[in-house]
């Protein structure tokens, strides 16, 4: 109850807070509420790795671009108004298509709880590799794609980019940079 | 025990609870203090120097009157700062190097919490730390800190994918993410010989490594960087408020250490099997690690930013991936066949 009162306040500042930062902490705590559910649902290898991969690795990401972004608050306000008719009729929609899919016979709970001395993580890896196991490496693959292509679209070679080969450097003996030269005194003092 | 529950009544084990974390927190607190005493010291002699000995017997009143020092200090919130997340940013910094040690085994018994998925739950607590960083450099309103919390979130986020693949590679010789059973796993009657630092050396060096890289100290301590950007991140902070970045930097020392030793060098067991399992095994072992960090910091110039990433991205991530896959193929039949392999494979 607590949870998921926390829970609907932070998926709401979200949504209302100015500053894109705080609305990127609003959804770490959001992330880390939803995984503290999960783990009083018994699934606590799903809640772990939501901490994981979300709050510890994608949100930190996120907060990264967001930091660096100048995000014009004021500008963003402009088409508010004209836009709500259409963003309010197409949240409605999907409150009752997720009200009929909630209250539909399908999602009523079939799933009998899993016996204390059955490890979460165990019972998971199994079903993924061998019952899901194509369904889990096309998404591995599809990933990687996304992944590849991400860098090919962004990648770009600069010309004047100073390249430093480390083979190189590492091969460098103190002689090649620095030449003793032995002069005889100019002056007696 | 029986007392207790006569005083408290139903919230008895709360109360019990709260104990054994003070048990562990209050300790974990003056190793911290000593900690930096020791490094002092050690890199004092490193450098042929003495190191703090004015301060009580030999300098070891040292560390007591440095918190008190600190306690005494003005926190100065710079204008123009975010005060809130400014205050907030060191508290999510100790937060997870202290979390983590709830599931943290001393001896099979002496463990907060023995819970099953704990080697998961140490990845993802520690994983938040990073964002101590990045806020304190955001919320205080200066360049420096905000390169150094820039620098500190790549250089986190990177080195943390070796780590949790030389994790892996540890899960798969114990068959578990059990503290407890990873370092049962590890138990034989030849001592150190059957710990997993031997099949797993290269990722047993990796994860040092990459260790000292995720607490931020030299030489990856470019977040700090003091004479490129003064002190980075908690360049704004002062008195407690610092004093707290410091803890957390030296418990995630500590953290790390014990780690190492529970995963590659079998936490408690003793390293010859006529001597009898102990928690001062785990303390020697943490001690040891904790010495290379300070070992470390005495002797390497601080890495250039685009070599910590290069070191990270190019070598150790590719070295863990093919030692995944090499303790993959041992572990499947032709070569599981081989005798000496029952040394370290269950």
């Amino acid at each position: 109850m607590t949870f998921s009162a926390i829970l609907t306040g932070a998926a709401g500042g979200v949504v209302t807070a100015r500053n894109p930062v705080h609305a990127a902490l609003f959804l770490v705590l959001a992330f880390f509420t939803a995984s503290g559910l999960w783990l009083m649902l018994d699934a606590e290898f799903l809640a772990i790795a939501l901490v994981l991969v979300y709050v510890g690795a994608v949100m930190v990401l996120f907060l990264f671009v967001v930091m660096m972004l100048n995000i014009d608050t004021e500008r963003l306000r402009i088409g508010f108004w004209k836009h709500l008719p259409l963003g309010g009729g197409v949240a409605l929609l999907m409150v009752i298509e997720m009200w009929l899919v909630v209250s539909g016979r399908q999602f009523s709970s079939m799933v009998e709880p899993t016996p204390e001395s059955v490890s979460n993580t165990k019972q998971l890896g199994r079903l993924l590799y061998t019952d899901y196991v194509l369904s889990f490496e096309l998404a591995a693959v599809i990933l990687l794609v996304a992944i590849v292509a991400a860098i090919a679209l962004t990648l770009r070679r600069r010309k004047d980019s100073k390249h430093i080969d480390p083979a190189e450097q590492v091969k460098v003996k103190a002689s090649d940079r620095l030449r003793i030269v032995a002069m005889p005194v100019e002056k007696e003092l | 025990m029986e007392l207790g529950q006569h005083l408290f009544g139903s919230v008895w084990p709360l109360v019990w609870t709260l104990l054994k974390i003070v048990a562990i927190v209050a300790p974990m607190m003056g190793a911290v203090a000593y900690l930096t005493l020791a490094e002092r010291k050690v890199i004092g002699y490193m450098q042929i120097r003495i190191g703090p000995n004015r301060v009580g017997p030999r300098g070891l009143l040292q560390p007591i009157a440095d918190g008190i020092k600190l306690l005494m200090k003005e926190i100065i919130v710079p204008s123009g700062a975010n005060q809130f997340l400014f205050v907030l940013a060191p508290v999510l910094a100790i937060m997870p190097a202290l979390a983590a040690w709830a599931v943290v085994p001393f001896t099979p018994e002496l463990v907060l919490a023995n819970v099953d998925a704990s080697l998961l739950y140490i990845m993802a607590i520690t994983s938040m730390g990073v964002y101590g960083v990045v806020l304190a450099g955001w919320a205080s309103n200066s360049k420096y800190a905000f390169l150094g919390a820039l620098r500190s979130a790549a250089q986190i986020v990177s080195y943390e994918i070796a780590m949790g693949f030389a994790l892996v590679t540890v899960l798969m010789m114990s068959h578990s993410l059990n503290l407890v059973e990873i370092v049962n796993a590890q138990q034989g009657s030849l001592g150190f010989l059957q710990w997993n630092w031997i099949p797993l050396f290269p990722m047993f060096v990796i994860y040092v490594i990459a260790g000292t890289a995720e607490t931020n100290r030299a030489p990856f301590d470019v977040a700090e960087g003091e004479s490129e950007i003064v002190a980075g991140f908690h360049v704004e902070y002062s008195g407690m408020a610092f004093a707290i970045f410091f803890l957390a930097e030296y418990a995630n020392m500590i953290l790390i250490a014990a780690l190492a030793s529970i995963l590659f060098m079998g936490g408690w067991l003793s390293p010859l099997p006529f001597l009898p399992d102990s928690i001062l095994w785990l303390f020697a072992k943490m001690s040891f690690i904790l010495f290379l960090f300070l070992w470390f910091r005495a002797t390497f110039p601080r890495y250039r930013y685009d070599q910590i990433m290069r070191l990270g991205w190019k070598v150790f991530i590719p070295v863990t991936l093919v030692w995944l896959v090499i303790v993959g193929l041992l572990m499947q039949a032709p070569l599981r066949g081989l005798p000496i392999l029952n040394l370290w494979f269950h």
